[in-house]
């Protein structure tokens, strides 16, 4: 094999590979006919891939589907959701937007466990509980969180108490009054504040309108 | 087929599982020849066959439609293949010697390393022989050998499978079968 130029060699193997030009395949057929070292290396190269080819082809095993089959990870229920899922579009939105609202409503009811409320002037406070004072008038809306409020002076809005309680008083409030309490009716609350956002939108897109 | 083949992965897509049992059907004796070739053994060859399967079944959403599925497929059985070789036998000196330099003179240490007495080989039947034979070759030669004279597929589909230069593909052939030729020259 040393003996034969390695020219000859790549031609050979082009050959084999079936990409030799016609030209190129003829140098090699006159040499191959002028060098037994060449020849004898050519033979046994059809030979071993004659040999190879010969491998009989083997079949896989009878059970190999079923065996196959048994190994694939078991997807059936998720797929079948899958499939719900895409069948019921509107369905999934809705329920995927409700989960999303109450965790949203929920962490911020968890979150705000501490005593908090609308910062408006004239207003006092004692401990965990909101005054108006009296003799003193407060115009504006009023939220308090995790207190109480009384109202000795006069109150000009709306006010809403969550975990807290209004205590009887003197005073006069001009508003609603709403006190919440367990968390349902704060989520409640959430919902019924959504829906006021965006039937306002609504409702101010038809004066556009008009 | 291909048509019928896309049809199917579609149906599996949707979560119907049972239609993967024709696409198995349909590709399980090539992909056993592949690994049993690979791996000269049937065992192994039965459990890797498997494995390609799953993992084709599990990644079928990374499959690209527009291409073969034979294709993709093995090429997910090659490397199993090549990566059970490797983890099997403690070559891994060769392994690392070899890197970049595509396996100048690895062969024949290899090919002396773990060869059979001589009356034993003479005793073993011509297929025995062959396959033998091919089990002893680098791995890297064996995919392509398999690949083009067992599968006889076509170079370009093979260097997709490998995924390889055409031009590597074409040498790891040459390499594979001049290996052959020396390790058959006295049958």
């Amino acid at each position: 094999m040393t003996t034969c130029p390695e020219e000859i060699i790549r031609f050979m193997d082009d050959y084999l590979d079936g990409d030799l030009n016609p030209e190129d395949e003829a140098v090699l057929k006159g040499y191959l006919e002028s060098c037994s070292d060449c020849r004898k290396m050519y033979h046994e190269l059809t030979k071993t891939i004659a040999l190879v080819q010969s491998a009989s082809h083997i079949q896989a095993p009878a059970s190999f589907v079923q065996k196959t089959m048994e190994r694939l990870p078991k997807e059936k229920k998720r797929g079948s959701a899958q499939r719900w899922f895409r069948q019921h579009p509107f369905v999934t939105a809705a329920a995927l937007f409700i989960l999303m609202m109450s965790a949203a409503l929920f962490t911020s009811f968890n979150e705000d466990q501490q005593f908090a409320f609308t910062k408006q002037p004239n207003l006092q406070v004692e401990g965990e509980t909101v005054i108006v004072p009296e003799g003193m008038v407060v115009d504006g809306d009023l939220t308090i969180r995790n207190g109480d409020l009384r109202v000795e002076g006069e109150l000009n809005g709306d006010v809403t108490i969550v975990n807290g309680q209004y205590m009887a008083s003197s005073g006069v409030i001009t508003g609603e009054i709403e006190e919440i309490d367990q968390i349902f009716e704060w989520l409640w609350y959430g919902i019924k504040e959504v829906s006021k956002d965006a039937a306002a939108i609504f409702s101010s897109g038809d004066n556009e309108d008009q | 087929m291909d048509a019928l083949v896309n049809k199917r992965i579609k149906q599996v897509l949707k979560g119907d599982q049972q239609a993967f049992a024709e696409i198995v059907e349909l590709y399980q004796h090539q992909l056993f020849q592949i690994c049993y070739r690979m791996l000269g053994n049937r065992h192994e060859a039965e459990d890797i066959a498997q494995e390609a399967f799953t993992r084709a079944y599990v990644n079928l959403h990374t499959f690209d439609q527009q291409r073969k599925f034979s294709t993709w497929l093995y090429r997910i059985a090659t490397n199993l293949c090549i990566d059970r070789i490797r983890k099997k036998k403690p070559d891994y000196y060769l392994d690392a010697e070899v890197r970049g330099t595509e396996g100048l003179n690895m062969y024949s240490s290899i090919a002396n390393e773990d060869q059979l007495p001589e009356e034993e080989l003479m005793r073993m039947e011509v297929q025995e022989r062959v396959q033998y034979e091919i089990s002893r070759l680098p791995d890297k030669y064996r995919a392509a050998i398999v690949l083009k004279y067992i599968e006889e597929l076509p170079l370009a589909e093979i260097s997709e499978i490998l995924d390889l230069p055409l031009g590597t593909v074409k040498t790891r052939i040459h390499r594979g079968r001049e290996a052959l030729r020396k390790q058959l020259s006295n049958l």
